[in-house]
């Protein structure tokens, strides 16, 4: 593994080997001494066109954690906001002898071009309304501490697909990991191409949370309703969308009892999801928040902590 | 310690350049048993003084099942509890970056931790000794023990730092070209150790 900018670059068994890294890597969490050594002398920059304090942290903790040098390049005050292009962002920080970069930005595919640019490795920390493959992997890691195997597990997301770079990485992941996959979501906020996609679709949350559309549900994934990526139209009201699309207490009470419930966060409380559902205790809101530690953890050292297949050959 | 192995270093080396050869049996699974047997008693007889305020620890992936069946020895002869547990060392290893990114094993500690107590590490076959200073490295990140010891199955010589075994189930004499093989019941469905020439 070279780089990490979507799900589908993680065949069953990668993903497998990343989630198991995570277990031993969170183990750690409840050390006295929270550092390992495996990327002394490794440099990282978090290259950050877009705001994130969730991913942003989570990132500099993992590899903080891991010794390697972690180095934040926020947009807003660089040298994109003097009319630098992309590419010779990315290049200026690269030539710096950075080992990887783990860069977001509000365009999707962004990080792939700058993946194709530069020499180092590039791990994806959400491009546009495309992929967010981390988010994925912690969601499996959460999912897999509370189901286990999630061979046949059937996995409902709700809410603005749209716009929503996690539904897809979601999709693709638990898909690769053999899970089922549900989207529920009014129809202005379903993709176009979401036909093409390897889940099912439904505009009906009670009956999908139900089973009677397409079988037991063994996880909700509530979305973020992205009011800043909106110009309004997708729905009629705020109210209207809680009513018909919200994690209610009474829609809780619909999934089975084993049944957890995600959320990426930063959670639109009242909105999307209850403060009942969100401080159930289904909510696995904060597992999945130290499970993102531990994922990235265990995606920089795969990425890092080995020798490049290209060192193999030179030595 | 104990007896050498005669001749299976030379006729492995003799028989260079042909067809493999077979593998040539070091410890049979009996006595794989009287070694660990022996290693117990040798470990009760050091830490009886210390009212057996140690913990094993075992390296994987061999050296875990290892401290386990020491640790049920000691158990039936001393007739007290050691508590186990396990230190993967890959995250320490000096040789990360020299080849494709490894996976991790268990890191399990012991019942009530290692500070303040005499841990023995445990592992199968003791070589360069790299392994062992990588765990020694991975111990300070758990806690302090008051001392450090070792104990191994088969001490094979060809170090290439100070390191020695405290407790050593056999020394066994080889060339660095040859392979150890150790196998257990618990992961590999028998006891025995074997010495095999590298392809």
């Amino acid at each position: 593994m070279k780089n990490l900018l979507s799900a589908a670059d993680l065949d069953r068994d990668e993903a497998t080997a990343i989630l198991d890294t995570a277990a031993r890597m969170h183990a750690i969490q409840g050390r006295e001494v929270k550092k390992l050594p495996p990327l002394r002398g490794r440099t990282i920059v978090n290259l950050f066109f877009e705001d994130s304090t969730r991913t942003r942290s989570s990132f500099e903790i993992a590899g903080k954690w891991l010794s390697a040098d972690v180095i934040n390049v926020s947009a807003k005050g660089s040298s994109v906001s003097k009319g630098e292009s992309l590419r010779d962002t990315a290049l200026t920080v690269a030539a710096m002898g950075v080992d990887a970069l783990v860069v977001r930005h509000n365009a999707s595919g962004a990080v792939q071009r700058i993946a194709g640019w530069v020499g180092c490795r590039v791990v994806n920390a959400g491009d546009g309304t495309h992929e967010h493959p981390t988010q994925a992997l912690l969601d499996a890691y959460t999912l897999r501490n509370r189901l286990g195997d999630l061979e046949g597990r059937h996995v409902v997301i709700v809410g603005d697909i749209t716009h929503s770079r996690v539904a897809r990485s979601n999709v693709i992941l638990l898909n690769t990991l053999g899970a089922r996959v549900t989207l529920v979501a009014p129809p202005t906020l379903m993709p176009s191409g979401v036909a093409s996609w390897t889940c099912e679709t439904s505009w009906d949350l009670d009956a999908t949370l139900s089973g009677k559309e397409f079988g037991d549900v063994d996880a909700v994934m509530m979305l973020r309703v992205q009011r800043e990526r909106m110009s309004g139209g997708y729905f009629a009201t705020e109210r209207e969308y809680a009513i018909n699309y919200g994690l209610s207490p009474q829609r809780l009470d619909l999934l089975a009892e084993h049944a957890p419930v995600l959320h990426p966060g930063p959670m639109n409380r009242g909105l999307e999801i209850s403060s009942v559902a969100a401080d159930s205790a289904r909510s696995v809101v904060l597992d999945q928040v130290q499970a993102g530690v531990a994922v990235r953890m265990a995606v920089l050292y795969r990425l890092l902590a080995g020798a490049a297949e290209e060192e193999v050959l030179s030595v | 310690m104990t007896g050498h192995a005669p001749t299976s270093a030379e006729s492995a080396d003799a028989a260079d350049g042909a067809a493999i050869p077979a593998p040539v049996p070091v410890l049979s699974d009996a006595d794989v048993a009287r070694v660990i047997d022996r290693i117990a008693h040798q470990i009760i007889e050091n830490t009886a003084k210390s009212g057996f305020d140690i913990a094993l620890l075992g390296i994987p992936t061999r050296g875990v099942p290892l401290a386990q069946r020491l640790a049920a020895r000691i158990a039936l002869f001393a007739d007290t509890t050691v508590p186990v547990g396990s230190l993967d060392i890959t995250l320490y290893r000096d040789d990360l970056r020299l080849r494709g990114v490894r996976p991790l094993g268990d890191t399990v500690e012991p019942e009530g931790g290692i500070t303040g107590r005499t841990v023995v590490l445990v592992d199968d076959v003791l070589f360069s000794g790299r392994t062992i200073r990588a765990a020694l490295d991975a111990l300070k990140d758990l806690g302090r023990p008051r001392a450090v010891q070792l104990a191994v199955l088969v001490d094979r010589g060809h170090r290439e730092l100070p390191i020695r075994a405290d407790y050593v189930g056999k020394n066994l004499p080889t060339a660095t070209a040859q392979n150890v093989r150790v196998r257990l019941t618990e992961i590999d469905g028998v006891d025995c150790v074997e010495l095999e020439a590298a392809e």
